[in-house]
């Protein structure tokens, strides 16, 4: 095995072209001491037949949301992905292509990606985008060292106490040893407390990190987020959600700066957290600082319209230590089901899905409400995700979502876990794709774990 | 042919002094390194350097190169026209081409510069 | 490739009113309900309009506008462009793997965690070293995340090393990584055969390096045959030796950078484990460290408890996490169904075919074209064409170009950097001699053609030398209406 198509005689014969007895003696140049004289302790090979059903019964450990009804968000959310995506994006052509350095090999997937940052700036209302990072959380770090380049402050970084976990977490890891550092505002009832953040921001500071919705599904104050911002010359950072802008102001039409997003609600399979892409805009004024890779029109020696990886001067293979950022792959595929996703919904399709959303979780809270299941908390405007707090006198959160999953449901994520103290507090998402019967039965279901005790 | 009036930088940036302030460029041989120049990144107005500092950037499609300051001053200005046109610094390095205008702090004249005849002996020795 | 097909934009394509997916049931068309109006867009997003069959029409002709691994021979050096097994796409898209929610609870997904685990095993034994991370959603990312354990285990020891040594002939990717992780990056000069210039190499071998960065087999392909001692002089310094995994091809089951001295490293399973490029990504780029970084390594880990697994995010010296979640699993539940594939005599074997058809090559070219590093080259070589350039004024770009009339996908060119007119070629282990025996005599022959028409090629695709000037001085990046 090894997918090696030469033949024994093959071998014999490109060994005597080449002018040794073996294919050992081909590796010569490997000092013997750093030479592996045993096999590899790994398992023994296994025909497709095989490993096809082992694969399929280590897969029955595990129940999915197509097993359990998914409640489940906290940054990554099961909408419904047209058979369009799969079947577009699954053609070979895409899939099995290297980044597109020889743009005349490649004008499929350049085009394609051309088309991407179009979408992306359609959708963010920003006008530069580049052609995807890894995820949302690199995407924010990714923004933020964009941020200390562009101002070139290096005051501790401002971040939204209800910015993704995640979020906060990987940016604290990539600022490790570059001499800045994150710091959480202050919040009021979930939500990002307006008054200190006009009085923790000073000249040093090179930006304010904001999610919107929030981690907690709550809507943040963004025009007034962004005035205070403008007039405190810092760049203001925004991490939408990119389903909520079939209705939600876009962050451009706000006054971000900088607009980066978790892109897996577009086209990406859950997958248990990856392959997903990160989405990243900015105002064109930012262009020289965009990490990442940029697709650019242009035309060919016979002036036909084409496309080509651009001011790739930014990039590390030219920049090498003075890359303001590492990044070398877009998450190709990733940003062509995007695209496709995007194109399949339309104006009309985006909106009709945030507004299913919005009317479900409606729908959700007002049930959970009715059976006494819990109290969802409504201190502020939201859009598809919400806090549920549980009954003081039945079980934790933790506990509640594992006997969930006893019945049928992915109930929702344990605030516990990332904010200790909220052990009661369970957070829940609602999709286009749940339906009244799984709404009213997840109610239910709830009702009986929280009052079992 | 470099100009004999101007003063010249190991890492081929010109100076030409002009009271106590000066004119920095790139010269004819720096330019012809970089075929097709696609941006040129300056400093902001106000900015103190010191001599051997980083001044700015110079890119062609596949490269970018560092701008030096040759003299320690002040950012009194810098050519805006090569934001929209940065071919001016290939078409013209010695005139509309030029990059900053410094206000110089100590003398221009300093020891490490060079007239055009050594420079030009020191680019005969770069292999090309 | 057929080249007459429309390739107007999505944008250009759109009709108002034309719809695709639709939602039914949607009460209420608006959102003031429920929302305050200043939150509210007053339009909706101004995306393009389109119908199923315009979408499907569109990007089914664009991907006939893509030369890829199933429809042509693509040997791009450094990239290992190897065929990637349609058994993967199928397992990897079973709901059971591809529906798992990533913060569903460890209890619904104990057969996840169990590969993911067993996955991290067996990249530790491929590279002789202790522990893995998975979490590192590329190889740039690996190279960072493991620079960053290296920082908090100096850190931890209460030694201030500042500098990062790498050499010349190495990816872009190192350096950059180096300083985003604190450090000072320090260029070493390689020989003509990319080897470690030993003399330069001690001479800035000091006690502030941090760690000396290596890519072995080198990107000439060729083993780095001082490698031990090396690694010995870092180590008495106190420093780490990292190793870039780029080029494991070469070496699965023949050598460990554990054995030979490496203290972490990177694989890219996108190349050596078949994850399919997906025309830039998603990659994937777990690391590998020896015993002593592992408390450092990101969260969260997969253990195993009570014979069961959990994600465990409590470490107090983690340098904590670098992406959501807990990394590119479709990519490494590809490379854990090719190893199970393969076992431990098929990976050995992958090696040695990769290595077999790149010297194949190599030997058919000798002679014909300059050839840069030694006869021992590994699984891809490097050839010069400065000559060609001097004598016929014809570029190894040209080159390149030209190939691509011919149905074959160009080397890799310009890279490494050390190497002038440089044309890196990777066969890979999938390609039997007969796709390498045509490429070699079409490649001999363009070397005599025409120099002009081989400055203008390619002449048989739907475009030819785009503008890159005009790309960079004036930047159209994204459709404009009107």
């Amino acid at each position: 095995m090894g997918y090696l198509p030469h033949t024994a005689d093959q071998v014999e014969a490109m060994l005597n072209a080449i002018g040794v007895r073996t294919i050992d003696d081909l590796f010569s140049g490997i000092p013997s001491t750093a030479r592996l004289n045993r096999s590899l302790h790994l398992p023994a090979s296994l025909a497709e037949m095989d490993l096809s059903a082992l694969v399929a019964s280590i897969g029955r450990g595990n129940r999915s949301a197509s097993d359990l009804v998914c409640f489940l968000g906290g940054g990554a959310y099961d909408h419904f992905v047209p058979a369009v995506v799969d079947a577009l994006a699954g053609r070979s052509e895409f899939v099995t292509a290297y980044t597109p350095y020889q743009a005349e090999a490649s004008q499929g997937s350049l085009q394609a990606f051309f088309e991407f940052q179009t979408l992306i700036c359609q959708l963010s209302g920003l006008e530069v985008t580049n052609s995807s990072l890894y995820e949302g959380s690199s995407a924010v770090a990714e923004a933020v060292m964009m941020a200390l380049a562009v101002g070139g402050r290096n005051g501790p970084v401002l971040m939204s106490p209800h910015a993704h976990p995640h979020h906060i977490s990987v940016t604290r890891t990539y600022l490790a040893n570059l001499g800045t550092s994150v710091e959480t505002l202050a919040a009021s009832s979930d939500r990002l407390d307006l008054a200190s953040l006009a009085s923790r921001i000073n000249d040093q500071t090179p930006c304010v990190v904001v999610q919107h919705p929030n981690v907690l599904g709550n809507l943040e104050e963004v025009d007034e987020i962004s005035r205070i911002c403008k007039e405190k010359g810092v760049l203001f950072i925004v991490s939408y959600n990119p389903v909520s802008l079939g209705i939600l102001k876009r962050p451009g039409d706000y006054g971000a700066d900088i607009a980066v997003a978790e892109g897996q609600s577009l086209g990406s399979p859950l997958a248990f957290g990856g392959p997903y892409l990160g989405l990243l805009s900015c105002r064109g004024e930012h262009l020289r600082k965009i990490p990442g890779r940029l697709v650019g029109q242009t035309v060919d020696r016979h002036g036909k319209r084409c496309w080509v990886l651009a001011l790739q001067t930014r990039e590390q293979h030219i920049r090498r230590e003075k890359a303001t950022s590492n990044i070398c792959t877009n998450q190709g595929l990733y940003a062509l089901r995007a695209a496709i996703h995007l194109a399949a919904l339309g104006p009309v399709g985006l909106r009709e899905t945030a507004l299913m959303c919005l009317e479900r979780a409606r729908e959700t809270a007002a049930a959970i409400r009715r059976a006494g299941a819990g109290e969802p908390l409504d201190g502020a405007p939201w859009f598809n995700e919400f806090v549920v707090r549980l009954p003081d006198t039945g079980p934790v959160a933790e506990r509640v979502v594992e006997a969930m999953a006893e019945r049928g449901f992915l109930a929702g994520f344990p605030l516990g876990r990332w904010y200790p103290g909220r052990e009661r507090d369970l957070l829940v998402a609602v999709t286009e794709r749940r339906t009244p019967v799984e709404i009213d039965a997840f109610a239910a279901a709830l009702a009986a774990v929280v009052k079992s005790g | 042919m470099n100009p004999s009036d101007l003063r010249y930088a190991k890492t081929h940036e010109w100076v030409r002094a002009d009271g106590d302030e000066c004119v920095i460029g790139l010269t004819r041989f720096a330019v012809d390194q970089l075929t097709d120049v696609t941006y040129i990144q300056l400093p902001a107005v106000g900015k103190k350097v010191k001599a051997g500092d980083g001044l700015g950037e110079i890119e062609s499609v596949k490269a970018v190169s560092d701008i030096y300051a040759p003299v320690t001053g002040k950012v009194m200005a810098v050519n805006t026209d090569l934001s929209r046109d940065p071919g001016l610094v290939s078409r013209d390095p010695y005139g509309a081409g030029w990059l900053v205008r410094l206000r110089v702090e100590g003398a221009v004249e300093s020891g490490h510069l060079m007239d055009a005849r050594a420079y030009e002996a020191q680019v005969s020795e770069t292999p090309h | 490739m057929n080249k007459n097909q429309s390739t107007g934009l999505l944008f250009e394509l759109s009709r108002a009113g034309r719809r695709c997916h639709q939602i039914d049931g949607v009460l209420r068309n608006d959102a003031s309900h429920a929302i305050p109006q200043r939150f509210l867009a007053d339009a909706p997003v101004p995306l393009p309009e389109l119908g199923e069959l315009d979408i499907v029409r569109h990007y089914t002709n664009l991907s006939s506008r893509n030369m890829a691994i199933d429809t042509h021979f693509y040997p791009l050096g450094s990239c290992t462009m190897k065929y990637n097994p349609k058994r993967h796409e199928r397992m990897v898209s079973d709901h059971h793997f591809a529906d798992l929610h990533p913060l569903q609870p460890a209890s619904t997904c104990q057969g996840m965690l169990s590969v993911l685990h067993e996955m991290e095993m067996m990249l530790a034994e491929i590279a002789g070293l202790h522990a893995c991370s998975l979490q590192p959603s590329a190889g740039a990312q690996g190279e960072l995340t493991a620079l960053l354990v290296a920082a908090a285990y100096f850190r931890h020891r209460g030694e201030h090393r500042t500098k990062v040594l790498i050499p010349d002939s190495a990816h872009g990717t190192n350096p950059a990584s180096a300083v985003l992780a604190g450090f000072e990056a320090v260029t070493v000069k390689s020989t003509p055969d990319g080897m470690v210039d030993i003399e330069d190499f001690t001479r800035k071998l000091d006690d502030s390096i941090a760690v000396f960065m290596i890519t072995n087999p080198n990107t000439l392909g060729l083993f780095e045959g001082q490698i031990t001692r090396i690694a010995d002089m870092v180590h008495a310094r106190g420093g780490l030796v990292y190793l870039d995994g780029a080029n494991m091809n070469a070496i699965l089951g023949i050598a460990r950078p554990g054995d030979f001295g490496a203290d972490m490293m990177h694989y890219n399973v996108h190349k050596t484990f078949t994850g399919p490029h997906g025309a830039g990504g998603p990659g994937s780029g777990p690391i590998a460290v020896r015993s002593m970084l592992e408390p450092f390594l990101p969260v969260p880990r997969v253990v195993k408890r009570d014979g069961h697994y959990i994600l465990a995010d409590e470490r107090p010296l983690s340098i904590g996490r670098v992406r959501s979640f807990h990394g590119n699993i479709g990519v490494l539940l590809r490379g854990y169904f090719y190893i199970r594939t393969l076992g431990p005599e098929g990976l050995a074997n992958v090696s040695r075919h990769a290595v077999l058809n790149a010297r194949y090559l190599r030997s058919l070219l000798l002679g014909k074209l300059d050839m840069a590093g030694s006869d021992n080259c590994l699984h891809e070589f490097v050839a010069s064409l400065k000559n060609l350039r001097r004598e016929r004024r014809v570029s190894a770009m040209d080159v390149a170009k030209r190939l691509l009339d011919y149905g074959y996908h160009a080397p890799t060119v310009y890279f490494p950097l050390v190497v002038p007119e440089a044309l890196m070629m990777e066969p890979t282990e999938t390609e039997g001699p007969e796709t390498l025996e045509a490429f070699a005599e079409t490649l001999i022959k363009i070397l005599g053609e025409d120099p002009e028409m081989l400055r203008t090629a390619p002449h048989t695709l739907s475009i030819s030398r785009p503008d890159e000037v005009k790309a960079t001085k004036e930047p159209v990046l994204r459709w404009i209406a009107g």
